[in-house]
């Protein structure tokens, strides 16, 4: 998608993104020439169709690691795999779990994987509600 | 108000989206590189041995080139071909990519099978409402990954048994632009013969090339005398070759299990022909 500013005849530049943990999806664009920004507001059904698709509006940073959808999106066996290479799997406490509990229901598991990431990226073995307070700072999502 | 649209706007697509599907399909390129010939093994309809035969292939094919063999089960919701090859898991991650389970022949294998508690339907995650919105991106993204996710490494032949119907080999074909062609399974039934040629006109409509049709069930042979006798009517399978114009590969009696597989030469020699 582009976004075109009508005043400028300008293409607005992609600024930011964020997932605020209720299934929605943000993205800001801002005019190189006149600084106007817009942001774009997605509801969870099309943010949806954009997860179903294995892509990351705005782009990704790092390689999607192997078998992700099959991954995040399957309900299966938890001994289904070996991650050799990889670090172990953080745990969810059990308030973290029950703070998760809250995001509706069709978007939990894309909301858990980004905390999950978060927690393997910095090697925290437990995943509590403070470090979901930590990664919303880190990676600048709200109301999650 | 007048204003510019899409493709009258040069700059970059800040979703990314685009850039990300094309990365998803190099990566399918690049791990697929090393893989010879790419045949996927479909059929019209349900029940006719399909998975079966695919296993029974990988096994003769393994016997050809040892190790070299790969089979995906592209059919997530039923898969029974992992079992069938007794390849188990659990799958072994690397930050490449993921090992195939090995099975037997040491044919490679990856299935929905390894992810699923025994008994357990495929279920996903979410959402959980409105699944029929996304389910076929769902499934098309699994097949994706098994595809380009997977540590195929150097096959001469890999397997893709498709689920019944014939949307999947288009799909897959739109992933898998080389893909070597499809070779048909039916039993021997008008009901079966139609269903077939259903799929492999929509396959010939795709522009996929048709290896051949393999009928599946033709008897029933006696362990005592080895007699073939009857099991179903009908004669789909020399039907559908001479309809599409496509080689009748083999005709398999009803066995018990792959490895009781005993094509003759002339047909092993048709099926190595008809795949390449």
């Amino acid at each position: 998608m582009k976004f075109l500013c009508l005043d400028c005849d300008e293409q607005m530049q992609f600024a930011e993104r964020q997932v605020p943990g209720d299934g929605t999806f943000a993205a800001a664009f801002r005019c190189p020439g006149c600084g106007r920004s817009v942001a774009l507001l997605a509801n969870p059904m099309e943010t949806q169709l954009v997860g179903s698709l294995g892509v990351k509006i705005g782009g990704r940073t790092l390689d999607a690691p192997p078998l992700e959808m099959v991954r995040s999106a399957i309900q299966g066996r938890d001994d289904a795999f070996v991650d050799e290479d990889r670090a172990p799997r953080s745990v969810w406490s059990g308030a973290a779990e029950e703070r998760l509990s809250r995001v509706p229901t069709f978007v939990r598991g894309m909301v858990k994987r980004i905390y999950a990431d978060y927690a393997a990226q910095h090697g925290i073995a437990e995943i509590t509600p403070e470090v979901m307070d930590r990664a919303r700072g880190d990676l600048g999502l709200e109301g999650m | 108000m007048t204003f510019r649209t899409y493709r009258q706007v040069g700059g970059p697509d800040g979703s990314g989206i685009a850039e990300q599907v094309g990365a998803q399909r190099a990566r399918v390129d690049r791990q697929l590189r090393a893989v010879r010939r790419i045949v996927a093994v479909m059929s019209g309809k349900g029940g006719v041995g399909k998975s079966f035969v695919t296993a029974a292939l990988a096994r003769l094919g393994a016997g050809r080139w040892p190790g070299r063999v790969g089979v995906l089960d592209a059919d997530l919701r039923s898969p029974t071909v992992a079992r069938l090859l007794e390849a188990t898991g659990p799958l072994r991650v690397v930050d490449a990519g993921v090992h195939p389970a090995t099975g037997t022949a040491g044919v490679r294998v990856i299935s929905t099978e390894f992810l699923l508690e025994s008994g357990r339907p495929l279920v996903w995650r979410e959402p959980d409402a409105e699944q029929f919105v996304w389910r076929g991106a769902l499934e098309t993204a699994v097949l994706r990954e098994f595809l380009g996710d997977v540590l195929w490494g150097d096959l001469e032949l890999l397997l893709v048994d498709l689920p019944p119907g014939a949307d999947g080999v288009a799909d897959l074909r739109d992933l898998v632009p080389q893909l070597t062609g499809v070779l048909a399974v039916t039993i021997p039934t008008d009901e079966a013969r139609q269903s077939v040629a259903r799929a492999l006109h929509a396959a010939a409509a795709a522009g996929i090339r048709m290896l051949g049709v393999i009928e599946n069930m033709v008897g029933y042979r006696c362990s005592d005398c080895g007699h073939l006798g009857p099991l179903f009517p009908g004669s789909a399978g020399s039907e559908l070759a001479a309809e599409l114009g496509i080689p009748l590969v083999a005709r398999i009696p009803f066995l018990a299990t792959p490895d009781a597989l005993a094509l003759d030469d002339a047909e092993t020699s048709r099926v190595f022909e008809a795949i390449g």
